[in-house]
């Protein structure tokens, strides 16, 4: 899978995720709350700063991860050039990119598990309503170990499909992708079932 | 049906949602490579049923929270939910949990027809409502002209609402006992 972590280790890695997630949460909202120019102009420039911290392959990696966003840019820099209100125009593209590259840089410095810890604090007090946190996690894991499988399956199908027809494999791969997923799930389940399920938790 | 049942097939479909990111050699309907993964959000409310179709739709909007790339294209982590398509991402719960629901009270009618219209019910309109609001926030333009943006993709979504509808009438042909929104 690709990784939308840090190719290299940066000072902010170890730092608590909880502070970062909450940093970011406070950013975003101020970000929204100043339409100005100067304000946005210096946030970018700032979290521009931050990125080159790291280094070249860092800032390449982080600026390849804002490329998604142009067609928004072109759209709002052309809305607004031809409206003659500039000013507006930088500032959403602006608070944009800022928006986004601090959440990407969160994300880019932060592991997995510490992601994971974090939400795993946030569901414990949800877990006395009813909320069993150790099948949460458990899902988690399936669909990481699961998602590759399907995408193989699908591929399958499809490469199958190809050996016996001149077209392309249409939508009909999906139904037995799907069947395939059920039967998946039913076997997992029973899996589950026979190592004692979650009844065990119950009893703990 | 069992914990663990639930459990599994919601991994399953978050999953599947995943997987139909990712498969680009899935060329849906007139040649145009649309991405499946809204697909894979209405047949998870058409399949599983309003409570594990969200669940599932949520626990994949929580997978890319926390950095996984799932969404098509690979795309992932935090990034995502400041981006002018935040309101699709967190839209999915929603429009998975309202598909299911729809198809929950659509019993009386053929399992293809229940599904179509739940797909378009929670699949566009609900979905849509979410990706337009998240449009017009972050671009800050009236909704009006957010919607006008999103207009060209609609005619591909209809498509696929009809395919959740063909795909779902040939799943509970296939596996009668393993579709929890006919059972």
């Amino acid at each position: 899978m690709i990784s939308l972590t840090s190719p290299v280790r940066t000072r902010a890695h170890g730092w608590p995720a909880g502070g970062k997630l909450l940093a970011l949460c406070l950013a975003s909202v101020g970000l929204f709350a100043a339409p100005y120019v100067s304000v946005q102009l210096c946030v970018a420039v700032a979290v521009l700063g931050l990125y080159t911290l790291p280094g070249r392959v860092f800032l390449a990696h982080g600026l390849r991860r804002l490329w998604p966003l142009w067609p928004f840019i072109v759209l709002v820099s052309g809305w607004h050039l031809a409206t003659g209100a500039p000013r507006e125009g930088a500032v959403i593209v602006l608070r944009m990119l800022s928006a986004v590259a601090l959440a990407n840089l969160v994300t880019m410095t932060t592991t997995l598990e510490q992601m994971m810890g974090v939400v795993r604090r946030l569901l414990g007090p949800f877990s006395r309503l009813g909320i069993n946190l150790r099948a949460v996690e458990l899902a988690a894991a399936m669909v990481i170990r699961f998602t590759p499988v399907l995408a193989h399956k699908g591929a399958a199908l499809a490469l199958a499909w190809r050996a016996r027809a001149r077209r392309r494999a249409g939508w009909q791969v999906v139904v037995p992708l799907m069947v395939l997923a059920l039967d998946d799930a039913d076997h997992v389940a029973e899996a589950l079932r026979a190592r004692g399920g979650f009844e065990v938790d119950n009893k703990t | 049906m069992s914990t663990e049942r639930n459990v599994a097939q919601i991994a399953l479909f978050t999953a599947l949602i995943a997987a139909l990111g990712l498969i680009p050699q899935l060329t849906l309907a007139f040649g145009v490579p649309i991405t499946a993964q809204s697909l894979g959000i209405m047949l998870c409310g058409t399949v599983l049923g309003a409570r594990r179709g969200g669940y599932a739709a949520l626990l994949f909007v929580g997978l890319v929270a926390i950095g996984l790339p799932l969404l098509s294209g690979g795309r992932g982590g935090l990034g995502v939910f400041t981006s002018p398509t935040a309101g699709f991402v967190f839209g999915f719960p929603v429009a998975a949990f309202a598909t299911g629901l729809v198809m929950e009270r659509l019993r009386g009618i053929g399992a293809g027809s229940a599904a179509g219209i739940a797909a378009t019910v929670g699949g566009i309109v609900v979905l849509y409502a979410f990706g337009i609001s998240g449009l017009a926030l972050v671009l800050d333009r009236p909704v009006g002209q957010a919607a006008l943006l999103v207009t060209a993709f609609i005619p591909g979504d209809l498509v696929k609402a009809v395919l959740a509808g063909l795909i779902t009438a040939a799943l509970v042909r296939a596996r009668p006992l393993s579709v929890p929104s006919r059972l």
